[in-house]
């Protein structure tokens, strides 16, 4: 059963539905193998393969079927997986959502090449994270503090500035101490959405701290599988191999799980919630879970997946599945944005799970925990307050709770608004914090210490 | 093409692979659950169906690259978990597969054997000539572990027939495979193997209760279980589930802890591992992490792996159990293990039934979790398995098949609530909607064993809570202020139940772990303060002075005090009363 590995070309198609192409008389080809079809028109298109029965192979054609007839039409099998070349070559280039460049250079070259889909990562071997990634960004900064290694989403509705804030995050993120870098991975983007991108990026990808892979909403929808795990597939390698602190930044994931729900419809399979197929999240943890740090290894990659709750609705399959993978997640709100705020973080709702590891003495600042935890406290009971004031009158609260209603407002002007191109220091964002809580009175910030009470609060409270 | 491997093994070829379902030709012999090994690196499988020669095995591991003609030996045994005393501080995969032997990257087929360098001490307890049934006690290891272990009669022969003890090795230090006794003919290793879908025999389930004490205040005062129950904890994402599994598998009064991550996140793992090793059990004084197992098939493992490795888990808790040790499984998710039901199922193109899971989920989740139980083992010790499962609802949908079937055949469900973890209190454990089926029993259990007033405190505590949640919405309708004072001291109640006991830091090492004592004075003492508020406003003492009181020293008793600080409570408790006879 010798096989002269992309030799043979395969010329009896059989089928072809939507993505999908059935090939008859293989032998010897394997689940998951990389196929190349190519047109009688010669031009070459990527597949993969979904499932073998005797010698039948099914492929998943990466740029859709269009154009492609029975006559004529050949496949080659490679033998293994798909692949794509990983190394530095990659920092400061532009691609498309397949990895082939749109920035006019030759082809991403690498020092050697990966499998794409990559390798569960040995959990006795994850170093628990433990810094943070500064994004330059207050209400991220601040309150949910992106730690290395962590997967912390965007939960975002349509409409919102959201695809700003992960630009922004991408342009602006540091580690103070080490290499850093980032990959940008754009899934079913517009062009207009595109165009910004690449303007708000362009001076970081100069800089050669950048990889761009750019799928946009008409480039084929079952490219748009391939699109994270390149981007993840070039950033493993950057942080465990080159030593780099990587920042992947997805967005935006309801477009991949739309693409995800396309395929399984054509390969007929049973529906889950909303037509999305039953091992959405098993199919999702494939990616989120490549974040993280491997013991003695310098690197690490952390995630940023940007996503759009359909309609709003936290329940939906993809914000549900994400939340219960990633660690945390930063939600967006319409009533913030609608008050003119940007980025329209709505705190309360948000969290980092990993926070209380990555931000405190040594990493940010000492008080940073405490002032966090004092925010947002005050926050949800400012919130309260601001719901019985509609149901009483302002004029009816208490001296207290009307303090807390300023505070608010306070948090909500200083610490979390921002211009999308200003990068705020976290000393700075601390302060920022600070100047609020003296908004209220000394007695009721319980949860700062004594020594830090007296080094920075200084009451701007009427009482 | 491929060399014969094994003698006795059956070749077969595979015919058709779609993921993880592969269909294999040629092995005539196979039966239905038993392991085969898939191509050259070998990919660990089971068979599941046999249809017309095709035999459906559903494979355990990643089956990329593997091609219709590949080879297929059928191993001639079911899933098994290889036992032994190397299982307690190690790390395993779903097939209890040693995860520190592997690589920093998972390769497919590359399973390891238990360390064979490791030895431990044995001490005979039978000499040669005695009669010694299945399950009964040869020996005692003392090896890492906090307890001491036994090696038994393997529990697979006839139950109480006697079998001569033919020769038995002295004290010493012995390998995990040496024969350490001659039983009945059979040699005796601490080794031992046994699959995990056959439940292991026992002698009988015991009828009296012991509660199992967690250290979670909410749970051990309000919705309690005994050892050798069962438990759900359904809740949304970022309830809390994870983080109040974890405290449970830290602080809670068992031997050995099973620790299954099915289907989570890598980090927590990491982060979990890392810390059992650091934190020291209070009981033994030794790293929690000598008495925990911990199996971890994180959600980008393969997913089928996922399904054998709740079996796995809970027959790692019955073997320890058959020593007359008391150990608890906590799986975290459940819901994970019904998606690989559920993907396999779709593979194999089974009807679906309710939200494509398919027809057998509820027996299945049933089977499972009466693998749990309190019993007089095979050796006459007693020993116990307790279940505790969580269950992750998509959307928060607590109406959704896994969830709902799981509720039926738990006996207690500690629901975890959004609002709650939103407003940051955890454990977000909620009141309503929770329930113990425990607790009548163990307060007969707690009267006996030294504080006859549980029954009666959780009682007053439970009505104390429904009865502020009811005032709390009058409240939010016609104002606080507009209420009798009596009504409002209620309200003040719950505040101080919620913020005093059942609020609970996990991260504060006084408050991470609350002994029965010092939970049961945290009550006590909420309770005598609200006793004296009512009589107050009974006495004619307004409202709003009550409310403004200083009750700082109560609701900061839980960190302020030790974990078992009982006094340091009670202390505050008169703080507090004596700050309100200044009302009077």
């Amino acid at each position: 059963m010798t096989r002269w590995i992309g030799t043979v070309e395969h010329l009896g198609i059989t089928r072809l539905r939507g993505p999908l192409l059935v090939v008859r008389d293989v032998h010897g080809v394997g689940w998951d193998e990389s196929a190349t079809v190519r047109t009688p028109d010669g031009r070459v298109r990527n597949g993969l393969v979904l499932s073998v029965d005797r010698d039948l192979a099914v492929v998943q054609v990466f740029e859709g079927t269009d154009g492609v007839g029975v006559e004529g039409t050949s496949v080659v099998f490679a033998g293994e997986s798909t692949h794509v070349p990983v190394g530095e070559g990659w920092l400061g280039r532009v691609c498309n959502g397949r990895g082939a460049p749109i920035d006019g250079g030759p082809p991403v070259a690498g020092v050697r090449r990966a499998p794409v889909s990559g390798r569960p990562l040995n959990p006795t071997r994850r170093e628990p994270p433990s810094e943070p990634v500064l994004t330059g960004v207050s209400a991220i900064d601040a309150l949910t503090t992106l730690v290395r290694g962590q997967k912390l989403p965007v939960f975002s509705v349509a409409g919102l500035p959201h695809l700003e804030l992960a630009t922004q995050i991408a342009a602006q993120s540091t580690v103070r101490d080490a290499p850093f870098a980032v990959v940008f991975a754009g899934m079913g983007l517009t062009h207009p959405d595109v165009a910004a991108v690449r303007d708000a990026l362009a001076e970081r990808s100069a800089r050669g701290e950048l990889v761009m892979l750019l799928n946009t909403a008409d480039d084929p929808v079952v490219e748009r599988i391939l699109t994270p795990r390149i981007a993840l597939t070039v950033a493993e390698h950057l942080a465990f191999e080159c030593g780099r602190h990587v920042l992947v930044v997805m967005a935006d994931m309801t477009s991949y799980a739309e693409a995800v729900r396309e395929v399984s419809a054509d390969r007929e399979e049973i529906p889950g919630r909303r037509a999305y197929p039953g091992y959405l999240y098993s199919d999702l943890a494939s990616l989120y879970e490549r974040c993280g740090r491997i013991r003695g290894v310098a690197g690490s990659v952390t995630l940023v997946p940007v996503l759009t709750m359909p309609g709003g609705d936290i329940t939906h399959p993809v914000p549900d599945l994400t939340g219960y993978i990633t660690e945390g997640q930063v939600v967006l709100s319409t009533a913030a944005h609608g008050s003119g705020i940007y980025p329209p973080v709505d705190p309360l709702g948000s969290l980092s799970r990993l926070m209380r590891k990555g931000a405190g003495s040594g990493r940010t600042r000492e008080d940073h925990l405490d002032v966090a935890a004092q925010v947002m406290s005050c926050l949800s009971r400012a919130r309260h307050v601001r719901e019985l004031a509609d149901l009483i009158g302002e004029e009816a609260l208490s001296g207290t709770d009307r303090a807390y209603l300023a505070f608010a407002e306070d948090v909500e002007r200083r610490v979390l608004s921002q211009r999308p191109d200003e990068t705020r220091q976290i000393d700075e964002t601390l302060d920022l914090c600070w100047r609020a809580l003296s908004l209220l009175p000394r007695r009721e910030l319980t949860m700062l210490a004594e020594d830090a009470l007296a080094r920075r609060y200084v009451a701007r409270t009427g009482g | 093409m491929v060399a014969v491997t094994a003698g006795t093994a059956i070749e077969g070829r595979v015919v058709k692979v779609s993921g993880s379902l592969v269909e294999v030709e040629g092995l005539p012999g196979a039966v239905i659950s038993e392991v085969v090994a898939l191509g050259r690196v070998g990919l660990l499988g089971e068979i599941v169906a046999v249809a017309d020669g095709v035999f459906t095995v559903q494979a355990y591991e990643d089956t990329g690259g593997l091609a219709p003609g590949a080879t297929v030996a059928a191993l001639g045994r079911p899933l098994s978990a290889a036992l032994g005393p190397h299982l307690l501080g190690g790390v395993f995969d779903g097939l209890l597969r040693p995860l520190s032997e592997a690589g920093e990257w998972l390769e497919p087929g590359a399973g390891a054997g238990p360390g064979d360098t490791l030895r431990w001490r044995f001490t005979p307890t039978a000499a040669p000539g005695a009669d010694l049934a299945a399950g009964e006690a040869v020996g005692t290891l003392d090896g890492d572990g906090p307890f001491a272990l036994l090696v038994t009669v393997p529990p697979d022969l006839p139950p109480g027939v006697p079998l001569a003890v033919e020769s038995v090795v002295p004290a010493g230090e012995y390998a995990a495979d040496e024969t350490l006794a001659v039983i009945g003919g059979r040699p005796v290793t601490m080794a031992t193997s046994w699959p995990v879908r056959r439940p292991r025999p026992f002698r009988a389930r015991v009828d009296e209760v012991a509660a199992l004490h967690t250290g979670q205040r909410v749970l051990d005062l309000v919705q309690p279980i005994a050892r050798g129950s069962t438990a759900s904890v359904p809740g949304g994402f970022g309830t809390g589930k994870t983080m109040l599994l974890q405290q449970i598998a830290k602080w809670c009064d068992a031997d050995v802890i099973v620790y299954v991550g099915c289907g989570e996140r890598g980090n927590e793992m990491a982060d979990i591992v890392e810390e059992l090793q650091s934190l020291v059990d209070p009981r033994s004084g030794r790293p929690l992490r000598l008495r925990t197992v911990v199996i971890a098939n994180t959600s980008n493992m393969p997913m089928m792996a996922r399904e054998a490795s709740i079996y796995t888990g809970v027959t790692v808790a019955e073997y320890f159990r058959d020593m007359g040790l008391h150990a608890v499984v906590i799986a975290d998710s459940t819901s994970r293990w019904a998606e690989a039901l559920r993907e396999f199922a779709s593979r194999r193109g089974a009807l679906p039934a309710e939200e494509g899971y398919p027809a057998g989920l509820a027996s299945a989740l049933a089977a499972f979790y009466e693998r749990a139980g309190d019993v007089r083992t095979l050796g006459g010790g007693r020993g116990s398995v307790t279940i505790i499962g969580a269950v992750s609802p998509p959307g928060g949908d607590m109406t959704e098949p896994v969830t709902a079937h799981t509720q039926r055949f738990v006996r207690a469900t500690w629901m975890l609530d959004r609002d709650l973890a939103y407003a940051r209190h955890y454990p977000a454990v909620a009141w309503e909607g929770s329930f113990s089926r425990d607790a009548g029993a163990l307060a007969g259990w707690y009267a006996r064993n030294g504080d006859p007033t549980w029954g009666r405190r959780r009682a007053r505590m439970g009505s104390l809570l429904a009865e502020s949640d009811r005032l709390a919405s009058l409240a939010e309708l016609v104002g606080e202020g507009a209420m009798p004072g009596s009504e409002r001291v209620v309200l003040l109640a719950g505040r101080l139940l919620r913020d005093c006991v059942l609020r609970q830091s996990a991260l504060s090492p006084n408050d991470g772990f609350c002994s029965a004592a010092k939970g049961a004075a945290l009550v006590d003492a909420v309770l005598a303060v609200v006793d004296r508020c009512q009589s107050l406003i009974e006495a004619g003492v307004p409202a709003t002075r009550i409310e403004e009181a200083d009750l700082g020293a109560l609701v900061r008793a839980a960190e302020a005090t030790g974990p078992a600080d009982a006094e340091g409570v009670a202390a505050r408790r008169d703080t507090v009363l004596a700050e309100l006879e200044t009302l009077s």
